[in-house]
């Protein structure tokens, strides 16, 4: 098939290019998983209990306490510090390619059109279907999970902060610009922090995404809370399966409460 | 001296704005436009000047080109052709960072629906344009709450738009445009979004800041009644054209077409003709000398037909008012020798020659003698009385429904 010689192609050829992207993601990744698994677990729940507390109250604080621990409880803990991880690297790749991408979208029509179909892309292909190549350009492990997470998880970022930034009211940035603002000035004193409400419900999206790229990533050899899921069903334990698979739920839980009151708070 | 001129100026909105161009030039107007070319032109061939200090008021129906026209002269809009000079500087010729450069110190700008950034306190919101052109803070901060000052909101500071009424958050976009203290101020309607009561607030102070400070105000109104409270001039458009420039009286004594006439139905006339106009020196004035001046004034008024005469000093300043009445008494009673204010009836308080009908009315309808009309000097000018009052009054209506009727008859003929 010439879709598969067309990989061949470039893994032979662009090495060099696909290492260069794997080395940020790389660095990253390995960071944040070191450090939240060297990190002593009580440490790790203190922080994201105050952070919880901190942006939604002391029910969402008690609740992140009890599950934290549960999960310490189950043995998960070394796996949900690596999903952790990697869900945060994607994240913040997501972020950092995903909101200069919907600023551009929201400033020109034609940008627009031409993404959304790729967008859309990104959105409907079944992963498995980008998967094969990123492994082939990237080999297995968790950098390859976390490049997959991102391609799947950064169209909300994207459309949501496209939106927020549409949906400033005009007037607004009109009485910008006829005080003197420049169009940068407009952008980062008007129209982002009055997009932000929007741009976090994207964070939150995207977060999500991440979280469910868990179990598919564990297929191409990432570790993290999909792995015991994916062993499990091999292995027909689904005690395991079960275990894993709540892990990811209350992890997906906590995140999502807190990213939520941020863009709250936002309001 | 000229502030702003505006040449030839156009704006066409659609995709060939030069097709429409020529067919404006072939004398096809802003209907058939839109019929052959789905285009619309929002300004066509405006051509006036701003005098440096002065309200100018641009006045018109919806889509009579008003919003259009004063958004180009910042350039919030482009113009499709023609030209718009400040300060001898061509607007329209300048590049982006001229541009940007121009708005923040020469301009500013309030609009209709206030405008306020909802995410920022009030005095930040007023500091905003100090804020673009990177004042720095405590500066910024210590002119924006005189700004609020000026407006009476400098206690709300630190609250935020959102907390407060319609009229609290206009005066903070006034304030906002005044911090930055431009030569020209644009306002777009901005008290058109306000209820009478405030609005009428809004107009007095902005008249009064005006007395301050001077600047160029460029206003836009569809109200008469506001175009005649404020404007030094006023500009009337239609469908795109400036139809008449002048002053609110030039205007209401010589409009230049039925268009124009017809605004004016509606407008009340106490409140653009003023004591000055109707004033009449037809009472006998008696000149206050150092002696004797009871019986001689008894004497003048005896030999006129007139109950009331008016009292002044050798520069004509106004004193006070004396009657047949109060002057027999006066001398009656033994004090013919005593100065003449003795005889001054009480509680005469003259009016000024620049107040309105609607000012002096109170005083008019309550006194039961002619009002006294004096000038910022105290200078006596004369009377305003009751039947002169009303005789106005009733030749505006005549006159008012003579033009209404020759109207309808012109309109009858030509249906």
């Amino acid at each position: 098939m010439w879709v598969s010689q067309f990989v061949d192609w470039l893994v032979n050829n662009y090495r060099g290019v696909f290492q260069a992207i794997k080395w940020p993601i790389e660095q990253t990744l390995n960071g944040l998983d070191h450090g939240l698994n060297a990190a002593h677990p009580i440490i790790v729940i203190v922080l994201v209990v105050i952070a919880a507390w901190r942006f939604s109250g002391i029910g969402l604080a008690i609740f992140t306490a009890i599950s934290m621990v549960f999960i310490g409880l189950l043995g998960m803990w070394a796996d949900t510090m690596t999903t952790l991880a990697m869900v945060l690297s994607s994240v913040l790749f997501c972020c950092l390619a995903g909101i200069p991408l919907g600023i551009l979208a929201a400033r020109s029509n034609r940008f627009d059109s031409v993404l959304r179909p790729i967008l859309d892309a990104m959105q409907t292909t079944p992963a498995f279907v980008y998967l094969v190549p990123i492994v082939m350009l990237f080999s297995v492990g968790n950098v390859a999970g976390v490049l997959a997470t991102i391609v799947f998880a950064m169209p909300p970022i994207i459309r949501l902060t496209n939106l927020g930034i549409r949906q400033v009211y005009p007037e607004l940035v009109e009485a910008a610009k006829a005080f003197g603002a420049t169009e940068w000035q407009v952008l980062v004193r008007v129209q982002v922090p009055l997009a932000m409400p929007t741009i976090l419900a994207g964070l939150n999206q995207t977060i999500m995404m991440a979280l469910s790229m868990v179990v598919i990533a564990a297929l191409i050899g990432a570790g993290g809370l999909g792995s015991p899921v994916i062993r499990g069903l091999n292995t027909l334990d689904i005690g395991l399966a079960v275990v894993g698979g709540i892990g990811i739920v209350l992890i997906a839980m906590v995140l999502d409460r807190i990213t939520q009151s941020m863009a709250q708070r936002k309001k | 001296m000229e502030k702003i001129v505006v040449k030839k100026l156009f704006k066409i909105f659609g995709d060939e704005p030069e097709k429409a161009l020529k067919l404006l030039e072939q004398g096809h107007d802003k209907d058939s436009i839109h019929e052959k070319t789905g285009m619309t032109v929002g300004v066509n061939n405006a051509s006036f000047s701003i005098e440096s200090g002065e309200i100018f008021v641009v006045m018109g129906l919806s889509g009579s080109g008003k919003s259009t026209i004063v958004r180009m002269l910042n350039r919030l809009i482009d113009p499709t052709a023609g030209r718009v000079v400040v300060d001898g500087k061509d607007v329209t010729a300048m590049k982006k960072d001229e541009l940007v450069n121009f708005r923040l110190h020469n301009m500013s700008m309030v609009f209709q629906s206030f405008a306020l950034m909802p995410h920022m306190s009030v005095v930040d919101n007023a500091a905003f344009g100090l804020q673009l052109a990177k004042v720095d803070k405590d500066k910024r901060r210590e002119r924006a709450i005189e700004a609020l000052a000026q407006v009476g909101l400098e206690a709300w500071a630190d609250s935020y738009p959102g907390e407060l009424s319609g009229g609290m958050q206009q005066r903070v976009g006034l304030a906002r445009g005044l911090a930055v203290d431009p030569d020209i101020l644009l306002m777009d309607e901005a008290f058109s979004a306000l209820d009478p009561l405030i609005r009428t607030e809004m107009q007095d102070e902005l008249v009064k800041l005006q007395e301050k400070d001077q600047r160029t105000i460029v206003f836009i109104s569809h109200d008469m009644d506001e175009a005649l409270r404020i404007g030094d001039r006023i500009a009337i458009m239609e469908g795109g054209r400036v139809v008449q420039v002048g002053t609110p009286e030039d205007i209401l004594q010589n409009p230049v077409d039925d268009y124009v006439r017809a605004f004016f139905r509606g407008v009340d006339p106490t409140n653009v003709i003023s004591a000055g106009d109707i004033v009449r020196d037809t009472y006998p004035t008696i000149i206050k000398t150092k002696s004797g001046s009871m019986m001689a004034a008894h004497e003048i008024l005896s030999g006129s037909d007139r109950n009331h005469a008016y009292v002044v000093d050798g520069q004509r300043h106004f004193l006070g008012m004396v009657t047949s009445e109060g002057l027999k008494e006066a001398i009656e009673s033994g004090k013919s020798d005593k100065p003449i204010d003795q005889a001054f009836i009480k509680d005469v308080i003259p009016v000024k020659m620049d107040d309105s009908m609607q000012d002096i009315l109170p005083s008019v309808a309550s006194r039961s003698f002619p009002v006294p009309v004096v000038d910022e000097n105290n200078v006596y000018k004369g009377v305003v009385s009751k039947n002169r009052f009303l005789r106005t009054l009733h030749r505006t209506e005549v006159h008012r429904a003579e033009e209404a009727e020759a109207l309808e008859a012109r309109q009858a003929e030509s249906a």
